[in-house]
């Protein structure tokens, strides 16, 4: 209970400090210490090929492609002079109806977690192994496996071409 | 023991941490980086009703949201990068082209 009240608060904290940093190194940094809090909840889950993965590719691949692009980039405050063309009253009635909406979401999401009869604790089972995840994976849901193929396929095509040079595409 | 209404809970929290910052920020790159933290608040709640059916199919539909995020990681991020070749901008606002 205790671990579980820690990870979720880390998770939480280094979340919203995401979004609150100026800087996005800093928001990368410490989404990366999220994911570690969520993968510490995905251990108290007996998902520890979860937890794995989530540290291997979600913190060790694709937070480093967005570090990558931070760094080539070389941008790193946000700019603000554009926001002073914008009429401020609706840029923050913008900026208002987006938390507004998010604070909704919360208290519609604890009345909905409230009204859920019984205790909903866990039942105690076996952690589900590799093992069995890999043979579900070929099994049942290897057509999605295989699309997922197609789908990474397609999305590496669509990367290299949208962030090649124009020149080289002009120059053909 | 915290039970599966705790784990939702923590994943509402996050998910409404990720739209809130997705309409507030004014920086594509920390917009994607809200995306992220939602589909990750997601993961959690799929895990945590897997743990609670006893299933493995939770962890599996992880494992499918996890390479569709790497996938619009890599695709966001090149736009990103073409979008800031023509504009010398971060800000989604200096994109106008197709507003009316």
């Amino acid at each position: 209970m205790t671990l579980f009240y820690f990870f979720g608060a880390v998770a939480v904290i280094a979340s919203l400090l995401v979004i609150a940093q100026r800087n996005p190194i800093y928001s990368v940094l410490l989404l990366i210490a999220s994911f570690g809090a969520l993968s510490g909840l995905y251990v108290l889950l007996d998902a520890p090929f979860v937890a794995v993965i989530q540290i291997i590719i979600y913190a060790g691949a694709i937070m480093v492609l967005f570090l990558f692009v931070v760094m080539l980039l070389n941008a790193p405050q946000e700019e603000t002079e554009f926001d002073v063309r914008v009429h401020p009253v609706l840029r923050t009635a913008a900026m208002r109806l987006g938390a507004v909406l998010a604070i909704a979401l919360v208290v519609e999401l604890m009345w909905a977690l409230t009204r859920i009869n019984g205790s909903g604790s866990f039942p105690s089972g076996a952690v589900v192994s590799v093992a069995t995840i890999g043979h579900r994976l070929f099994t049942d849901y290897a057509f999605a496996f295989e699309v997922t193929s197609v789908l990474i396929l397609v999305a590496m095509v669509g990367a290299v071409v949208m962030a090649k040079q124009d020149a080289v595409r002009g120059g053909k | 023991m915290p039970s599966l209404n705790d784990y939702l809970i923590l994943s509402g929290i996050l998910f409404s941490i990720g739209t809130a910052g997705v309409f507030v920020r004014r920086n594509l790159i920390t917009i994607l980086l809200s995306i992220e933290i939602m589909l990750n608040a997601v993961n959690l709640s799929f895990v945590a009703f897997g743990r609670s059916l006893g299933t493995a199919d939770g962890q599996i539909i992880v494992f499918f949201v996890m390479t569709v995020a790497a996938a619009e990681a890599a695709v966001g991020l090149a736009i990103v990068i073409a979008l800031f070749r023509h504009r010398e901008s971060l800000n989604p606002d200096s994109f106008t082209a197709l507003k009316w």
